[in-house]
């Protein structure tokens, strides 16, 4: 397996070797080995580094950019802010190191829909938002379809949505005119052209030089096919490709799973270059074959089908359904899947007020793995209590393993009361401590002074705990 | 002049090769005529500008324009195919009349010998299990979940049979809230009645899950265990702070299987199961990492059991068994049961699906043993992995035209 291919195998010395050692501090960093660490765990670029671009180091410029190449070639569809960046992944497990550049979710529109609904559909879509634990739901892209096979249709269809938003566009069309009809439409806008295909490859590889733009490569359910495909087109000049082995619904589902599982490990594990492109997923192809069958029940296979996507190495999905109940669950599991699993979540320690308290009022502590915090949050929210809650840094540990591992101990806690100044806020001395964190309990009124109430093992129950139990 | 190469040993670069040797011809005699020439060619330009030869030949010599293939290159897909030291421990729950028990058959859990899904490689062992919850009390339940079962709440039996007979379930887990000290302290005489009336309605594996208190958990446990003899349960579960010699010898005596559960750490697994290794069998321990529902910690649950599979094939033995998810604790999730905004509704949709979602992406992770609610989202579950055990199918006609299907 070559270097490149095993991110993790990669050290910073590795890098080190290769940067001019000038200790300039130019890149921000303190010094050369410093900055080799970060490029290492990828939080900075070798970009970052002035005196690379000297003419000297140049060859080392260009071993670093092989080094540091992932194994899945990341591929920018769109241009300003809402450009999106496809693949970039260097490992095909995300506990190996971690994913890049989440799912990008792109819903459909097409050239015969009045102008009206086109409008509408692309304004929901990029209105599409949702508030969770700190971060903003979004969607990415709008797939412009040609039902029509008419070329000018296509063409207003395009420059209509290119009109209403500056999202990422996918052009979607077989047929080499119909797509350049549409990238006429939008010539600066760097759409990601769908698709080149064993039939029409030559008149796309010709579209995607000209107008300069990522290009699809679609081989359904033939990956000797599709990695002639790639071969054919690189050989023509086109690099930025993404990789499209097909989406198929029922008896195709173990061959679809299988397909992008296979192009996912040859990339990452066997070095195949030419599978070692971002991999596109249609979960719209769903509605391919609806019949008879309700509309909630092809958005059901849609949802469930853009889910095991994302976790089985989709770069981008193509879906229709625009309903709010149908995709927050792909959204939600995309944001969870490209979290970084080398940072335990930690929210930030100190006091957290819920509702309105008074000097009455319960204080409760809690660690500050996010996962904790934000669940005895929702309890206490949900049961809309007026509570003060004390977050006590435990590393992001939880709290069993928290007090086992000595990640939560009573110093951290008595610390965390007097820190949080809530002394100044209940005429109280006592403290609901978790139920898991009982063993500490002693200590804790030892060092805090303040009287300890084992409070139940699960949030759910504070509720009722409060009822029974709290007397200020 | 050199012979041109014949078509058929055209490479990826013969064109640029030919044209440099037209072009040098060219530049030396600036001018060619060629006799009993044949060109066999997919395509061919040639641009002929008398006169101006000379000045042409830097521009037609870029290599990238040249080097244009104009028949598809042929390269082949090698299936990325992986062997592995080890293999999940199979599990068999339920004891047949023939092996002592009751059951009408048995279920089998683990046995892989690829990741999740990995067909390519080589097919399942078994595919996945689903066991459906049933409360032997009134417990609290969300909207989309109550309006299936209402009817049968607070009886175990009947609810049993539904989930069976109704819901597709392969398995059922009785959860036996009755006797946690905190709620109605129910002895584990009254315990074992319950399971008796649940064996009695269905004939499927049952699972025994407790109410969490360790002590008294252990004390119910015995008592079912040596009753039923034989009819090799799944005790649903056995933790770090039971007197565990104690559990796995009264499972051990009575042929019963148990559910080794820690709270989301490969380590402390690893622990567990090594203290039970001292009195069971690989084949009598399923064990359960811990599920946090989708959007409440599924990251972590999903990265813990692809690695935890990951390493039981590479020969990690302590890590090597079947495991299973608490499927229903999707329904943790706020997005779940909540009434939200319209844009987000309808729960009733929803709920079913975060349930689905996280069921999907466990199972995309190996589990081998879900413990569910919703029956939408149970019927899911069944026809995905229905379809992703049945084999290479695919038919791309079918799909090939969603560019322009008009939905």
């Amino acid at each position: 397996m070559s270097k490149k291919a095993g991110t993790k195998e990669l050290s910073p010395i590795d890098i080190y070797k290769l940067l001019p050692k000038t200790n300039c501090k130019e890149c921000g960093q303190e010094n050369c080995m410093a900055f080799a660490t970060k490029i290492v765990n990828r939080e900075i670029t070798i970009d970052q580094c002035p005196p690379l671009f000297k003419k000297e180091n140049e060859k080392n410029y260009l071993k670093l950019k092989e080094l540091l190449k992932p194994p899945v070639k990341e591929v920018v569809v769109g241009v300003g802010d809402k450009a999106k960046k496809l693949g970039g992944k260097l490992v095909m497990y995300r506990h190996e190191f971690t994913y890049f550049n989440p799912t990008a979710i792109a819903l459909d529109v097409t050239d015969e829909m009045p102008e009206q609904e086109i409008v509408s559909r692309v304004k929901r879509t990029e209105n599409f938002s949702y508030e969770y634990i700190g971060y903003t739901l979004k969607l990415d892209m709008i797939a412009v379809r040609c039902t029509s096979g008419d070329a000018e249709k296509f063409k207003a269809a395009v420059k209509k949505v290119a009109e209403t938003t500056t999202l990422p566009l996918i052009l979607c069309t077989l047929d080499a005119s119909v797509a350049e009809a549409g990238l006429m439409a939008t010539p600066k806008a760097n759409p990601l052209l769908y698709a080149a295909t064993t039939e029409n490859w030559k008149d796309m590889a010709e579209l995607a030089l000209m107008y300069k733009c990522p290009l699809v490569v679609s081989a359904p359910n033939d990956l000797n096919k599709l990695v002639s495909l790639v071969k054919t087109l690189i050989t023509y000049g086109v690099t930025e490709l993404v990789l499209d082995p097909g989406t198929f619904m029922n008896e195709g589902l173990s061959d679809t799973i299988n397909n992008f599982t296979m192009l996912r490990r040859a990339a990452c594990k066997g070095g195949e270059e030419l599978a070692g492109f971002p991999l596109m997923g249609v979960p719209m192809v769903a509605w391919v074959d609806k019949g008879d069958a309700a509309d909630e029940i092809v958005k059901w296979k849609e949802a469930y089908m853009a889910s095991m996507l994302v976790v089985r190495y989709a770069d981008v999905v193509v879906m229709h359904g625009t309903d709010g109940w149908s995709l927050l669950p792909t959204a939600v599991l995309r944001q969870n899947i490209y979290t970084d699993p080398r940072k335990p979540v930690a929210v930030a320690p100190g006091l957290k007020v819920f509702g309105t308290p008074d000097q009455n009022s319960p204080v409760f502590f809690t660690s500050n793995f996010a996962l904790t915090y934000y669940t005895v949050a929702s309890d206490i929210e949900s049961a809309k209590l007026n509570a003060y809650l004390i977050v006590v840094e435990t590393e992001g540990s939880a709290i069993d393993s928290g007090v086992a591992g000595r990640k939560l101990t009573a110093e951290r806690v008595a610390d965390a009361i007097k820190a949080s100044g809530v002394e100044s806020k209940v005429k109280h001395r006592k403290i609901i401590i978790p139920g898991k964190a009982s063993r500490i309990s002693g200590e804790i009124e030892e060092l805090s002074g303040w009287k300890v109430q084992v409070g139940p093992r699960d949030s759910s129950e504070i509720p009722k705990y409060l009822v029974e139990k709290w007397q200020p | 002049m050199t012979p041109l190469p014949h078509h058929d040993k055209k490479t990826e670069d013969s064109g640029l090769a030919l044209s440099k040797e037209l072009l040098d011809a060219l530049a030396k005699f600036k001018e060619i005529e060629l006799e009993d020439f044949e060109l066999i060619a997919p395509e061919l330009e040639l641009i002929w500008e008398p006169g101006v030869a000379g000045q042409m030949m830097p521009k037609l010599k870029i290599p990238g324009l040249m080097a244009k293939p104009t028949a598809l290159l042929q390269a082949a897909f090698m299936p990325p195919i992986q062997t592995y030291p080890g293999k999940i421990a199979e599990v068999k729950l339920g004891g047949t009349k023939g092996e002592g028990g009751t059951r009408g058959k048995s279920q089998i859990v683990g046995g892989e010998t690829s990741p999740a899904f990995y067909t390519f490689e080589s097919p399942l062992a078994h595919p996945p299990t689903i066991t459906l919850d049933v409360f032997d009390m009134e417990v609290p339940l969300s909207k989309a979940v109550k309006m299936h079962v209402k009817e049968v709440i607070g009886d175990p039996a009947a609810w049993a049979k539904l989930a069976v007979e109704k819901f597709g379930a392969d398995m059922v887990t009785v959860h036996l809230i009755s006797i946690d000290p905190l709620l109605k302290d129910a002895t584990p005489k009254d315990a074992v009645k319950t399971v008796e009336e649940v064996l009695q309605a269905v004939d499927v594996p049952l699972v025994i899950g407790g109410c969490g208190d360790p002590v008294k958990d252990a004390n119910v446990f015995a008592e079912i265990a040596e009753t039923f003899k034989g009819e090799r349960f799944l005790l649903s579960s056995i933790t770090q702070d039971m007197d565990v010699e104690r559990c796995a010898k009264f499972a051990k005596k009575n042929g019963h299987a148990v559910l080794s559960f820690t709270p989301m750490d490969l380590n402390l697994a690893r622990e567990l199961n090594r203290r039970l290794y001292d009195f069971l069998a690989p084949e009598d321990i399923v064990m359960d990492l811990t599920t946090a529902a989708l959007g409440y910690g599924l990251d972590y649950a999903f990265t813990n059991m692809e690695r935890a599979r990951i390493a039981g094939l590479m020969g990690d033995n302590e890590l090597a068994h079947p495991m299973s998810s608490g499927t229903t604790n999707a329904w943790a999730a706020r997005e779940a049961w909540l009434k939200m905004s319209a844009e987000w509704e309808p729960r009733e949709l929803r709920g079913p699906l975060w349930e689905v979602t996280t069921a999907l992406t466990l199972l995309l992770a190996g589990v081998d043993l879900f413990m569910m609610m919703h029956p939408a989202a149970v019927k899911t579950l069944k026809d995905v992995t229905n379809k992703l055990v049945s084999g290479s199918k695919a038919d791309p006609s079918k799909y090939a035209n969603w560019v322009s299907v008009k939905a």
